[in-house]
């Protein structure tokens, strides 16, 4: 029942959204400088899609994005395994750790300019740095949570170190994984727009501060549409994920 | 199997507790947990564990199961210490299977997995492995339910799987931790049945654990009954009630005699 209302409501709520805009940018007469029309803003996305270097700037987008988030799945996953299995080392390195997560990466972005260049690579970094902790950070609470019983249960079958990380620890660690990664591809599409922003000369992040130069704002309207859509499926690519990596969770279960 | 030499008339000890003793250390003062426990338990023997809470039973089956180090006394099993130092000894734990409270199934595997899971722990080839988990889930009383998540399954379902992953590896010994704990009275009695049977074709010795009097006298060939603060031996009573029992038995006189004596046994610790 409010599976089916959902499909319904939706778009039914974005429908109204828009209209809202739309009047109230006709009511008030708002100029299209500061806010234009959904319409304007449809056409605008159309025309870019029509112009062949739209498609070269999305593509370094995806490509700094897919592959800073892939970095720091792997060395996520890596550090977060290493930590949870080894107290000691996580009681040592977490000052270290708690410091860099609370630093504002952003603020690092001139310099990975200056060690990295202008091009796509200081946005991959960026990318890879910001998707990195909660990752990581996931990854070690899961292998920490393990149950009593199912440490009872390794245990008494008098199970190796690694036959218990491999059986037992990592796949209890899956679902928070999961979760960490879904905040990490968000993460890692602001990592690499913003670093587009601040140095460069392509992507879609560079598009949309280039567009505001030339006062096209409808354009520049058109790109954070790109911007939006883009982000979207990288989402859903990752949420995805999960009923592949996890279908016997509780949380796979519900949704048949 | 190993059995071919023939058996002696009078049944070897196949676990031996000598003195063993636990005692916890909490922010102050020592606790202790249990004290001077001594016993011998034959080769294919049903001993029961019974107290009520805070006697140490649980302590004393994770003591023999190898997962708790007793802070004094040794255990021995088929003549060999389960403890070497701080290490335990591999073929000791190799004859011993565990069935805790919970079933404590993996959520990540399918039923066949987590039966088949202390095989593939010693290298035992995947088909080998699914065919064994096919037959110990008839022995169970699970057969169709090999490819299910566990959380497909009831609660009894689940324990009797639980109970199939412990008889996976052929242990000889079998240590049941309040087993049926948490199921309903109607699917008790029916695993107390299953278990006598499994036992039966089984041959293993078994360890149960349980606060329940009436499973203790329908299970046991002797009940351990243990008094609290600091856990300690009470009585051991030896139940001589034929084989195979069935559910009834528990309305036979004797049945009943056994149960009333540890009733006001039990009663006159509180």
């Amino acid at each position: 029942m409010s599976r089916h209302t959902a499909w319904i409501a939706t778009p039914l709520l974005l429908a109204a959204l828009v209209l809202i805009w739309d009047l109230y940018v006709r009511v008030f007469e708002v100029s299209p400088f500061i806010l234009p029309s959904p319409l304007e803003v449809w056409d605008a996305t159309v025309l870019l899609l029509s112009q062949p270097r739209t498609y070269g700037h999305i593509w370094v987008t995806l490509f700094e994005t897919v592959a800073g988030f892939i970095i720091a799945v792997v060395v996520g996953i890596g550090f977060g395994a290493l930590l949870g299995k080894i107290p000691w080392l996580e009681r040592t390195l977490n000052p270290l750790i708690v410091g860099l997560q609370v630093m504002p990466k952003v603020a690092l972005i001139p310099l990975f300019i200056v060690w990295f260049g202008f091009g796509m690579t200081s946005k991959v970094v960026l990318a890879a740095v910001i998707a990195f902790f909660p990752i990581m950070t996931n990854t070690i609470l899961g292998i920490k949570s393990v149950e009593r019983g199912h440490r009872d249960v390794m245990q008494s079958l008098n199970a190796s170190a690694w036959a218990t990380f491999r059986d037992v620890e990592l796949p209890n660690a899956l679902p928070f994984i999961l979760t960490g990664m879904e905040v990490g591809i968000v993460l890692a599409t602001i990592g690499a727009i913003v670093g587009e922003y601040l140095g460069g000369s392509q992507g879609l992040g560079y598009m949309a501060v280039a567009t505001l130069n030339a006062f096209d704002v409808k354009a520049m309207f058109g790109v954070i549409m790109l911007l939006t859509a883009l982000g979207l499926i990288l989402y859903f690519l990752v949420v995805m994920l999960r009923r592949y990596v996890t279908p016997w969770h509780e949380s796979v279960a519900g949704q048949h | 199997m190993a059995e071919d030499t023939p058996q002696p008339v009078e049944k070897p000890a196949k676990i031996r507790l000598t003195d063993i003793a636990q005692r916890y250390k909490t922010r102050d003062i020592d606790v202790l947990a249990l004290t001077d426990v001594n016993l011998e338990i034959a080769q294919g023997e049903f001993l029961v564990l019974l107290g009520p809470s805070g006697c140490g039973k649980t302590t004393l089956l994770r003591i023999i199961a190898g997962l708790l180090r007793s802070t004094g006394g040794s255990v021995e099993v088929s003549g060999q210490q389960l403890w070497n130092g701080r290490e335990r000894n591999d073929a000791v734990m190799q004859e011993l299977g565990v069935v805790f409270q919970d079933a404590n199934l993996f959520p990540w595997m399918t039923i066949e997995d987590n039966i088949a899971l202390p095989l593939k722990l010693r290298g035992v080839p995947k088909a080998e492995r699914r065919r064994r988990a096919g037959e110990l889930c008839e022995l169970v009383g699970i057969k169709g339910f090999e490819k299910r998540w566990p959380r497909e399954l009831s609660g009894g379902m689940r324990q009797r799987a639980a109970i199939a992953r412990a008889l996976s590896c052929k242990p000889q010994i079998l240590l049941m931790d309040e087993p049926f704990g948490a199921l309903d009275a109607m699917t008790r009695d029916q695993m107390n049945l299953e278990l006598q049977r499994i036992w039966i074709e089984s041959g293993c010795t078994v360890i149960l654990v349980t606060h329940s009097i009436r499973e203790a006298v329908f299970l046991a060939d002797r009940v351990l009954l243990l008094s609290p603060r600091p856990g300690r031996m009470d009585t051991l009573t030896s139940i001589d009630i034929e084989r195979p029992r069935s559910i009834y038995v528990q309305s036979t006189p004797e049945f009943q005699k056994h149960e009333l004596e540890l009733r006001q046994r039990l009663d006159s610790f509180a």
